[in-house]
């Protein structure tokens, strides 16, 4: 019998090799974990009262990584944005991700990537969203630019943002079923169009 | 802000008056202010949108109330199909979502997973990156410049800009027998050495450019028509173009220095010496000085890189001599036990970067184009983020319209730079 996660999609090799591969390399290599000593973005969150907030901070190939509950997630970056030390004036992308494959609590992650104009650092936010409660605030007041990358996340994952301005999907048509870039959507499976008969084209 | 109060129902189309024109009229009456709106459809097939964009313009007259863009008709799936494609393989999606830069976005994606992996490239690799990244910039500017202008009206200058797009795709050809969809830049260097006169032929094109760029200068720069069509058009201000997380020359033309070859340089730039073009306006015509300017910047680059090139010698390796990502020469399958296993391990297994994430940003012709990687450990990428810079720059465009004229809409469209590719993967 082939083993097979139907999760993933995987079977046979496939899945032995991710299996084998995954159990092996859990230790990241090359990480180091974040302190307000070696971070200003850690230290300027540690004087905001936000400490408890960050759930892990860890530097990986030289970037910065925190991951954060999504309570006061407005909170936090409106204080990444404003603070002195920090500046993340630009938003370089907002994207959600689906952590079905990695067995890990909380399913989903919404994540910010912040460029820093005056000192060009980026950092990387991940707030953390369960699948009981799918919603996190909108940080539309922050940065304008998350207007549409929430409606993103929003049609592809299926997490909605309290007090979107505007909260239609954006990418998919708006009356399809389903959350295209969740793990556990298919790849394929949707029926070609005009392929109704295509046996019968092929007979005759 | 819109009017909507009665609604007067669109008039039947009757056979025999003439065809469907494809634009749906929609009429608002607003008897307090006595003032109608209507709502048209722009898009999405319009020659003027760049692709499958779809605009619904509420208009006053002639003036916009309102710009909605609806995207999406371009959307075919690449960030789930990279999901599930080994690394190597995932690489030709990426020619194929921004499809006028084909060579950036594989610069992205190879820096991305090149992070991930800690691999090191050889330093003649890096510079013929930067070469075809330069070369890949004039191209996508000349089919900008000349969609452009053909949009405002300027005719003449298609034919050029296409002749001198073309030029690239030969060189690109000579390259890899590929004139768009190369994925000569990838994981580990690049595909391979450059052909037999290969070099004399860039090098032809790079002194012969120059006196192009005098042309278009000629055709428009100082052209009252341009200037009337373009000034004063589309304003952003700076604050508001960095709020919506606009990037590239449509950021520059504000006034914001953001140049990622500068200031987070990537795959030996820093070695470089060129200048960002930043306008002041930020208006249709700035942008398109800020393009123009840039053309002649990326000239300067791709001199130094063709002279850098040029000086590694022509036996200089172009991957890395890590095998886990890069294949082994040819020859050494023939003599190599190992050569052979890793030959036969990396075409079908691929390699396997660790758990982890990276991020892989590089300035492209429209603005930051970065790839966002998750690594679960095997040999598929978890998850792979694009971010396209049109899809924010686009964000803009509301902002732009709103309160101006109709006829100005197409101007606008075209000086952002938009690729619908970019924007719906």
């Amino acid at each position: 019998m082939v083993d097979t996660d139907v999760r993933l999609g995987l079977s046979g090799s496939d899945l032995a090799i991710r299996n084998r591969t995954f159990k092996n390399d859990l230790v990241r290599i090359d990480e180091s974990n974040l302190n307000p000593d070696n971070s200003v973005e850690f230290a300027s969150l540690v004087e905001a009262g936000l400490t408890g907030e960050i759930v892990s901070a860890s530097r990986f190939r030289d970037q910065d990584f925190f991951i954060v509950s999504k309570d006061r997630i407005v909170d936090i970056l409106t204080l990444l944005r404003d603070h002195p030390d920090c500046l993340y004036n630009l938003v370089s992308d907002i994207f959600g991700v689906d952590l079905y494959g990695f067995d890990r609590e909380p399913r989903f992650e919404v994540i910010y990537s912040l460029y820093s104009l005056p000192n060009h650092r980026r950092v990387v936010i991940k707030a953390q969203v369960s699948e009981d409660d799918l919603t996190i605030d909108t940080v539309t007041g922050v940065w304008p630019a998350a207007n549409w990358p929430e409606r993103e996340i929003f049609d592809l994952f299926g997490i909605t943002f309290n007090n979107h301005p505007d909260p239609r999907r954006i990418l998919m048509p708006d009356d399809w079923i389903g959350h295209p870039l969740r793990k556990d959507f298919p790849l394929g499976g949707e029926e070609v169009e005009f392929s109704h008969n295509v046996r019968e084209q092929i007979v005759n | 802000m819109s009017m909507t109060l009665a609604r007067i129902p669109q008039s039947e189309f009757k056979p025999g008056q003439g065809v469907p024109t494809g634009i749906e009229l929609e009429r608002y009456y607003d008897p307090e202010t006595d003032q109608e709106t209507m709502t048209i459809n722009m898009g999405p097939s319009h020659p003027s949108t760049h692709g499958v964009l779809r605009l619904v313009l509420e208009l006053d007259g002639e003036t916009v109330v309102k710009c909605t863009p609806h995207i999406g008709y371009l959307h075919t799936g690449i960030e789930k199909t990279m999901e599930n494609l080994s690394y190597y393989k995932a690489l030709v999606l990426t020619d194929r979502e921004d499809y006028l830069s084909n060579l950036c976005n594989n610069l992205a994606y190879s820096l991305a997973v090149e992070k991930l992996m800690d691999v090191a490239i050889p330093i003649k690799a890096q510079y013929m990156r930067v070469l075809l990244n330069e070369l890949e910039r004039i191209a996508s500017h000349m089919i900008w410049l000349g969609t452009h202008a053909l949009d405002i009206g300027a005719m003449s200058v298609f034919f050029y800009t296409w002749q001198d797009r073309d030029l690239v795709l030969e060189i690109k050809e000579h390259l890899s027998g590929v004139r768009t969809k190369t994925s000569w830049i990838c994981p580990g260097g690049l595909r391979g050495p450059a052909p037999t006169g290969w070099m004399q032929r860039v090098q032809d094109f790079l002194d012969y450019f120059p006196k192009r760029i005098e042309m278009y200068e000629t055709l428009l720069t100082n052209n009252p028509i341009w200037i009337e069509r373009t000034r004063g058009i589309g304003m952003i201000t700076a604050e508001d173009a960095l709020a919506i997380g606009v990037t590239g020359p449509t950021l520059r033309a504000s006034g914001v220095a953001l140049d990622l070859r500068k200031h987070q340089p990537y795959s030996s730039y820093e070695e470089f010496d060129f200048d960002i073009a930043v306008g002041q306006v930020g208006d249709v015509y700035e942008r398109y000085r800020v393009r123009i300017e840039e053309l002649r910047q990326s000239l300067k680059i791709a001199r130094q890189a063709w002279a850098k090139v040029n000086a590694a010698g022509e036996n200089a390796p172009v991957r890395s001599a890590d095998r886990k990502i890069a294949p082994p020469p040819r020859e050494e399958l023939d003599t190599s036990m190992e050569a052979l296993i890793h030959h036969f391990k990396l075409y079908t297994e691929g390699y396997h970067p660790p758990v982890g994430e990276a991020i892989g940003a590089v300035e492209g012709p429209r603005g930051e184009k970065a790839y966002y990687i998750v690594s679960d450990g095997s040999n598929k990428p978890y998850r792979v983020k694009i971010k396209g810079p049109s899809f924010y720059n686009l964000q803009a465009l509301p902002r732009m319209t709103e309160g101006r004229m109709v006829a100005d809409v197409v101007a606008m469209i075209g000086s952002i730079d938009i690729v619908l590719g970019d924007i719906d993967r």
